[in-house]
């Protein structure tokens, strides 16, 4: 079974569908116990870093977010569940986030006034190696963003994939042992998108 | 490098697209989720659905029809016309669509687009706005004016004032439709469009007038639009997606050219 972390912050309708797209069992849920026994976990991305991290900490879900990592179930976070996984954001004036990925997430401040905030859109990933998650998936394969913040790892080796916008080269995809984690959206990123969703859902997480 | 975004308009009367001029003489062109799925194939990279009403008589948004869209295609769309308030919102939201787009309601009730965004996130929530050239005046320094239910009614209110309030009321996108160029197929509304963009800070969708792929080229590259709407040139058949996406390549505007 497939856990998708529900933490009350928003929307997951766009998951749910991606899932029964491709005709995977994903259950949406609060429940520590069921995302601690599921073979995969997704921690999607919806609401502002401040308010997911007071709803994470009120369903007492971080914990289980660094028992899911250390436990080696494989992870896949998503968008703001990608950015909160660092240790810091620069949202709403700075918030300290769960930090199992030492790094930064920052605003993007472009020079150009053409180049606008959020950066929504399609735009393309470079991959620095190859991962199962992206297997059958081209490099530079274009991904739909909706984002104003972006990662900033300061470990090189947890960067998978490189995105260009607003001046700014960030970590579109995080990777590291057990878990993976796009700041872009694979449940609306078209065929592509559910390629990847599949390759997680086959993924032994190794 | 960021891709220009291309989306087709389907606009519903009784369930059905139908396409007019300004607003008039509709022609029924299909199922609006057959018609989605299409584009869908053909590489568009969003959706916009308008006036989503249950039937003419019964203005209420057709919910059932959001979710159907939403099963047959994983790319983001947005849905406007109708929508009344936040629960239409959270309703359209929740089956399914990435975006609702608020253009009267917003004029009458500008608080609207910072409530929405406040409940659901600025992303979601689109200004659409049509507004049309009028002589500069003190009331309306850019010589355009926003008119609402249709076009019918004149506000008085300056376009680019408006757009500047949204995107401080927390709007994630506007949407530019131009009523003079709307339906015309002789081009998009080159120096509003880019008015609008050079005076936000969010992203600026085009609309209005797109008749073949230069059109695209043009609001793309001298209008600095990020998106840009096109309907009737794709709904006759005349031009596919990729056909335009191709165009819009070779001179040298990035798209997504595989999906």
């Amino acid at each position: 079974m497939i856990a998708v972390i529900d933490y009350k912050a928003g929307n997951l309708t766009s998951v749910r569908l991606a899932f029964e797209t491709l005709g995977l069992n994903a259950e949406i849920t609060s429940s520590s116990r069921k995302i601690l026994s599921a073979d995969h976990v997704v921690f999607p991305g919806v609401g502002a870093a401040r308010s997911a991290m007071r709803t994470l900490e009120q369903l007492e879900l971080v914990d289980t977010i660094k028992q899911v990592f250390h436990n080696g179930i494989p992870f896949m976070g998503i968008c703001v569940g990608l950015q909160i996984l660092l240790e810091r954001s620069e949202e709403d004036d700075g918030v300290d986030t769960i930090g199992l990925i030492p790094g930064m997430v920052k605003l993007f401040s472009p020079a150009d006034p053409f180049d606008k905030v959020p950066q929504i859109g399609w735009n393309s990933v470079a991959l620095r190696y190859s991962h199962p998650v992206f297997n059958g998936i081209s490099d530079n394969s274009n991904f739909y963003f909706v984002h104003s913040y972006y990662p900033m790892p300061s470990d090189n080796s947890d960067i998978l994939g490189q995105t260009e916008y607003a001046g700014a080269t960030f970590s579109s995809v995080i990777a590291r042992n057990n878990l993976v984690a796009t700041q872009f959206h694979p449940e609306k990123s078209g065929r592509i998108g559910l390629q990847l969703l599949d390759n997680f859902s086959k993924w032994n997480g190794n | 490098m960021l891709t220009k975004r291309i989306i087709p308009c389907l606009d519903i009367r009784d369930r059905k697209v139908t396409k007019g001029v300004k607003f008039q003489n509709n022609v029924v062109l299909g199922d609006p989720v057959e018609l989605a799925a299409r584009y869908y194939n053909d590489g568009c990279d969003e959706l916009v659905f308008y006036d989503i009403t249950a039937s003419s008589e019964n203005r209420r948004i057709d919910i059932e029809m959001v979710r159907e869209v939403a099963s047959a295609v994983r790319i983001p769309f947005a849905v406007g016309g109708g929508i009344s308030g936040l629960n239409d919102m959270h309703d359209v939201l929740f089956a399914g669509a990435e975006k609702v787009s608020v253009n009267s309601l917003a004029v009458r009730k500008p608080d609207i687009i910072k409530e929405g965004a406040k409940a659901f996130g600025s992303q979601c929530i689109v200004l659409g706005m049509d507004p049309v050239r009028v002589n500069k005046t003190e009331q309306c320094p850019s010589g355009y004016e926003i008119t609402i239910r249709g076009f019918r009614e004149h506000t008085g209110i300056d376009a680019v004032q408006w757009a500047k309030q949204a995107e401080d009321l927390g709007a994630g996108e506007i949407v530019v439709n131009s009523v003079d160029a709307d339906g015309t197929r002789i081009g998009y509304e080159i120096e509003l469009t880019r008015l609008i963009a050079e005076n936000v800070g969010i992203p600026v969708v085009a609309s209005g007038g797109a008749g073949n792929p230069q059109h695209l080229v043009d609001v793309f590259t001298q209008a600095h639009a990020d998106a840009a709407i096109i309907a009737g040139m794709i709904h006759t058949g005349e031009y596919t997606i990729r056909q335009i996406k191709q165009e819009l390549a070779l001179a040298g505007v990035p798209v997504r050219q595989e999906w």
